[in-house]
């Protein structure tokens, strides 16, 4: 589903990802592990289209669709979604306004008839229940005030609303209690389909406990170092990440 | 010197310009070389309904200056009045609007500025609220982008009452909206905001100045703005504190949003406390929208000039939000949508 091939691409005219190659096929959860400074987030930025991010060399492409020719929202309504690993806070834009405004576009986009207002209230109650959201939270402003926790699963929220098909989990667990891991988890493994692939990044493999995935891969120094099943992710665990970063 | 004066008079000498402190972001004797003939009396046969129509007791127009001229209510009254001030054509004229609040009484002013051509219009009106009385006044100021207008509002506050203020344009060739307040204390209540919206070359000023002569008087003032393309944008806010004017509260805001390199904003907040013992602040920030949320709003699929126009309806929203009137407020908003999403 994601090709990405030896990509080059750097920020302020440092370049970050030096030659990434990576394939995600449909169906499969691929992790990206890596120390702090490797490229992980550039990486999501770069595949979601966030200006200041100048790709030199390489390509990226969903279902052989050249990704990068297209703007951010283009992306997103060929369903491409990036959990943040920090989510904004829009003061005075309700979250359910938000939402609905950004799925009608993304349907737009796509020729799709728009969701009519009692459609989406029904969709957004049950996925609200689903992880566990309050529903007058989502009548206030999107993440304004919410904790670290709040403002995570208000994104696993908006995911399960927008239902895209490529989704880039970045540093998701970071600020979440176990308990609020488990309900993310729950909301993310419930996306997995055989048309669906995701890419989780994170630092830590406590979150791959919760969503088990097919590859993990060693991002150092803006390329792909190692690669190998969930046991890759156990040893970084043990040994940490000294040996890649030296490699690389 | 004045507006009035130079229109009275048919000499652009009199026109305040940038040589006038309070003036000079706003210069009507450089822009104007000869004042205009008098504007035409207006046939109002044929008039199409104002923005506030449905939601009033009672609609009074005033057409290039002429018509219905005074808003009274009567002790412990209280009514919803929608002022349409016209201007039509190309000639100059002036308007007079007096409005007395007696003890008590509760007064929705719901006052339109609907414009046609290259005129040059003044309107002055003078707000009498006695003790107790309460006015909200909601000013969509809708001018061509040709005219040039003045509106200068002088309020006369008794204690206890309370006046709340929330003016609206989206500029004009030249436009100023000015308010002067006599604020006695006695725990009465001045709220003065203004959202600008302003596109190519229009220009919109909000002067304000407020004078607090007595103890415990409260003034809150919002003003936020949106300015693109070559528009200007001018905010003059001006509060003082008379001596021994003790335990005044005044708070000012203005936030202004600029969306092009060749758009400005001029602003200069002012504080005058001769007063020892009072709450005073204001704060005051120009910049362009927040590049980290509008890159969260396209990654949700938003187009980026649907991303900007929530992010700024957002940012004005605050201001909005703050207009008691529940109707006016629904119509302002929808009028602030459609300009917001061009």
């Amino acid at each position: 589903m994601l090709s990405v091939s030896n990509l080059h691409a750097t920020v302020d005219d440092k370049e970050i990802l030096k030659g990434l190659t990576l394939d995600v096929p449909a169906g499969e959860v691929h992790a990206i592990m890596g120390p702090n400074g490797a490229g992980k987030s550039t990486l999501s930025y770069v595949l979601t289209g966030r200006q200041g991010y100048e790709v030199t060399q390489g390509g990226a492409t969903l279902d052989g669709e050249d990704l990068l020719a297209l703007e951010a929202n283009e992306r997103a309504a060929k369903g491409v979604f990036l959990s943040f690993q920090y989510p904004l806070e829009i003061p005075g834009v309700p979250a359910l306004t938000f939402i609905r405004t950004a799925l009608n576009a993304q349907k737009k986009a796509r020729g799709e008839p728009e969701v009519t207002a009692p459609e989406f209230l029904k969709l957004a109650r049950a996925k609200a229940a689903e992880l566990k959201i309050d529903f007058d939270m989502l009548k206030r402003a999107l993440n304004v005030g919410f904790s670290g926790g709040e403002k995570k699963r208000m994104e696993i929220f908006q995911m399960a609303m927008l239902s895209p098909r490529f989704l880039i989990l970045d540093e998701t667990d970071s600020g979440l209690d176990i308990d609020a891991l488990r309900i993310v988890a729950d909301g993310v493994n419930a996306l997995r389909s055989p048309d669906r692939a995701m890419l989780v990044i994170t630092h830590y493999q406590r979150l791959l406990d919760y969503i088990k995935p097919d590859r993990v891969h060693v991002l150092a120094s803006g390329r792909i170092v190692a690669s190998g099943g969930p046991e890759l992710a156990l040893e970084l665990e043990r040994e940490g990440y000294d040996k890649y970063a030296r490699a690389a | 010197m004045s507006v009035l004066s130079a229109i009275r008079t048919r000499d652009a000498a009199e026109l305040p310009g940038k040589r006038d402190e309070a003036w000079r972001w706003t210069d009507l004797r450089g822009l104007i070389r000869q004042v205009p003939e008098p504007s035409a009396a207006l046939d109002l046969g044929s008039l199409p309904a104002g923005p506030f129509d449905a939601l009033a007791d009672e609609v009074l127009v005033v057409a290039n200056g002429q018509g219905a001229a005074h808003i009274g209510v009567e002790p412990g009254e209280t009514k919803v009045v929608a002022l349409r001030i016209l201007s039509r054509g190309t000639g100059a004229h002036v308007a007079r609007v007096s409005v007395d609040v007696e003890v008590s009484g509760r007064l929705t002013i719901l006052e339109s500025y609907e414009g046609e051509g290259g005129y040059l219009g003044q309107t002055g009106l003078l707000f009498s609220l006695a003790k107790d009385a309460a006015v909200e006044r909601i000013v969509l100021a809708a001018d061509d982008a040709e005219g040039v207008t003045v509106s200068q509002a002088e309020v006369d506050l008794a204690p206890g009452a309370s006046f709340a203020q929330t003016l609206l344009t989206n500029g004009a060739r030249r436009q100023r909206l000015e308010t002067t307040v006599r604020h006695p204390g006695g725990h009465a209540d001045l709220r003065l905001d203004g959202v600008y919206l302003l596109a190519d070359k229009r220009h919109a000023d909000m002067t304000t100045v407020v004078t607090h002569a007595d103890v415990d008087g409260t003034t809150r003032q919002l003003t936020k703005g949106v300015v693109r393309d070559q528009a200007r944008a001018v905010f003059q806010g001006k509060i003082v504190v008379a001596e021994g004017a003790d335990r005044t509260d005044a708070r000012m805001g203005h936030h202004a949003l600029i969306l092009s390199d060749r758009a400005e904003v001029d602003a200069k907040p002012e504080l005058e406390i001769y007063a020892d013992d009072v709450s005073c602040a204001h704060g005051n920030t120009v910049g362009a929208l927040d590049e980290d949320a509008l890159f969260y709003a396209r990654q949700r699929g938003m187009p980026e000039a649907e991303a900007r126009a929530l992010l700024t309806e957002a940012f004005i929203g605050e201001v909005i939000d703050r207009i008691e009137h529940e109707g006016a407020r629904d119509v302002v908003r929808a009028w602030a949508a459609e300009r917001l999403r061009v």
